[in-house]
């Protein structure tokens, strides 16, 4: 077969890429920026096809929860929105998380707080890698840079959800989920029969046969020494995540004296700022984490022992800034740049905020 | 006739649901919701569907549902039962899916995801447990609380002008299109709980065959939050909760 590459935004690149990974369901209700993931689907009407079912929902909340019935049978099942329909949906990924169920959502971010604007955003940082939900839960959280990442990471949310039977998030903003690129979408896999869901989760709600006891998928516990062990649990697989999950890019960095540390959209614009800065002899790196949780910091300690100063470049007020000074330790100077509100930066104004903060 | 004589197998006129294990229940004596778990029980073992059921658990007194009818269970977050079963029989077209609802998840916090998933004529079946009371809370004002019935937030009554009137869900999903059975029974009386058996199952039958939804409402006593003893709770029901919830049929088409 020939290689098939394609012209789409990222947004059409998720969608298409769920019907190729063989999703089970998608369940969504529209917002601005990411409403063409919906509209894809529903043009390409994948349950003439392959089977998947697509809906949409009357809220995010009834989404979300939609997802977490698809999850409980075993199903590849996901859901998208936007950062205030995000918000919508904590209550359902903290249920998902503290069920030990997988899933995959994805958060095309728009400028807050509140309805804010549609341009794109990142400030949904925190929310996103500290919790967002109630309880002590962790999500595993992908961070694209390109339409062609957008696809690829459907793939990958879905395997590591799936190991970690944990729900995953696809981080992403307006700027990449508009963007359009040249994509090489994977090819066709059927969707898994009951049978093979039966024996790949046995803990699945499919009915339950005569030689196993009931299958029950809940969060609630209600006597606090077993709630103690649960919680003991989750930890001990999220260090696991954390030992062997972690997932970064480097772009010059081998000779560099000072690192912008920056995903998604803001990463693109820091490989302009680098060619920018080395013209004028500042011998600067990007180290980009791809997944936001678990995060670099052990990368990010090391190089804190190579280079002179850090400084994030984040479209927020400074919110992926505390994990990187965490992993540096107070070795090194490390500053934030960001824009607000929907703003982008551009190249120079991150070279400028180097100079000024950073190289000095 | 003496007590060997009595439960010797050939004497047996009531058994213990196969379905039902020996979990000790959490309800209170005298509470609605055994009777109906036991009904559900029955059902699903005449059917034989217990390979393909799969039951969603709401939040409130049913919370547990799941620990008493060895089936596969979900249990949802308060009042999104029919989101959870929306996604599960839409992915799972041959399994029997239902949602065990009490009156606050349902009509309350629940409202959009009821509505919505009976507009969509999901082939679900809704069992509906209306008491009038949040019972797992400790006994609160309900959407179905009676007008001037005393709750712990609605110690002077229910005033209708300030706290809203009782909410007739049934009526309201009985209108859309989706749905195939919306009807009212109880389970105070034998000849009561064969009637919600009937329905109960119709409404499962109905899911196996894609009628859409259908919703069995059970009108019900929490003799607990009433705070009344289950015979007078059975009798106040008649008396008070009839009038404004009537039993039978709203539609069954």
């Amino acid at each position: 077969m020939s290689e098939e590459i394609t012209l789409m935004k990222g947004n059409e690149a998720v969608a298409h890429a769920a019907i190729r990974y063989g999703v089970d369901g998608y369940f969504g209700y529209p917002i601005t920026p990411q409403s063409e993931i919906i509209e894809t689907l529903m043009e390409a009407a994948p349950w003439n096809t392959t089977g998947m079912v697509v809906l949409q929902a009357e809220s995010e909340v009834a989404a979300i929860n939609m997802v977490y019935g698809g999850a409980s049978c075993g199903k590849y099942v996901m859901t998208s929105s936007s950062s205030p329909g995000i918000s919508l949906k904590q209550e359902g990924i903290s249920y998902m998380a503290g069920a030990e169920l997988p899933g995959l959502i994805v958060n095309v971010q728009r400028g807050g707080p509140g309805l804010g604007t549609i341009q794109p955003s990142q400030a949904d940082y925190f929310q996103t890698v500290k919790g967002g939900g109630h309880g002590d839960y962790r999500l595993i959280t992908l961070a694209p840079n390109s339409v062609q990442e957008m696809a690829d990471f459907v793939a990958l949310g879905f395997e590591l959800a799936f190991k970690y039977r944990n729900p995953a998030m696809i981080l992403t903003d307006g700027v990449i989920g508009q963007m359009m690129e040249k994509v090489k979408l994977p090819e066709q896999r059927r969707r898994r029969t009951e049978q093979e869901i039966r024996e790949q989760c046995p803990w699945a709600t499919l009915g339950k046969t005569a030689d196993r006891e009931p299958n029950i998928i809940t969060s609630l516990e209600l006597d606090s020494a077993v709630m103690e062990k649960n919680n003991e649990r989750f930890q001990a697989k999220y260090r696991v995540v954390e030992e062997n999950e972690v997932r970064y890019e480097e772009v010059k960095c081998e000779d560099a004296d000072y690192l912008l540390v920056a995903f998604g959209s803001a990463a693109r614009i820091c490989l302009k700022t680098i060619s920018l800065a080395r013209e004028e002899g500042i011998r600067v790196g990007l180290l980009r984490p791809i997944t936001l949780w678990p995060f670099p910091t052990k990368v990010l300690n090391e190089y804190a022992g190579k280079v002179k100063g850090m400084l994030t470049v984040e479209l927020n007020a400074g919110q992926m800034i505390e994990d990187v000074r965490l992993a540096v330790n107070g070795k090194i100077p490390v500053e934030h740049y960001g824009r607000l509100g929907g703003i982008v930066p551009t190249p120079d104004g991150v070279l400028e905020a180097l100079k000024e903060k950073i190289v000095k | 006739m003496d007590t060997n004589n009595i439960i010797s197998p050939e004497n047996l006129v009531y058994a213990k649901p196969e379905l039902m294990n020996n979990n000790h229940m959490h309800y209170c004596p005298g509470c609605s919701h055994g009777v109906v778990h036991k009904v559900i029980a029955e059902v699903i073992r005449e059917l034989e569907l217990q390979e393909k059921t799969i039951g969603i658990a709401p939040v409130g007194c049913a919370v547990f549902a799941y620990k008493y009818l060895d089936i596969d269970w979900q249990e949802a977050a308060h009042g999104r039962a029919p989101a959870l079963a929306t996604a599960t029989k839409r992915l799972l077209p041959d399994k029997m899916v239902f949602t065990y609802q009490g009156d606050g998840d349902l009509a309350a916090i629940g409202t959009a995801e009821t509505i919505h998933a009976a507009n969509r004529g999901e082939n679900i079946a809704i069992i509906f447990i209306n008491n009038g009371i949040y019972g797992m809370t400790g006994g609160q004002m309900a959407p179905t609380t009676l007008k001037g019935m005393k709750t712990s937030t609605s110690p002077d009554g229910r005033d209708v002008q300030t706290m809203g009137n009782p909410l007739k869900i049934l009526d309201l999903v009985a209108l859309l299109d989706g749905v195939c059975l919306a009807t009212r029974t109880s389970v105070h009386t034998a000849a009561a709980v064969k009637k919600t058996r009937r329905m109960i199952k119709l409404a499962f039958e109905n899911s196996m065959a894609g009628k859409g939804t259908s919703i069995v409402e059970v009108v019900s006593t929490c003799n607990a939050g009433w705070k009344m003893t289950p015979a007078d709770a059975n009798d106040w029901m008649v008396e008070n909760m009839f009038p404004v919830y009537p039993i039978g049929d709203l539609k069954n088409i």
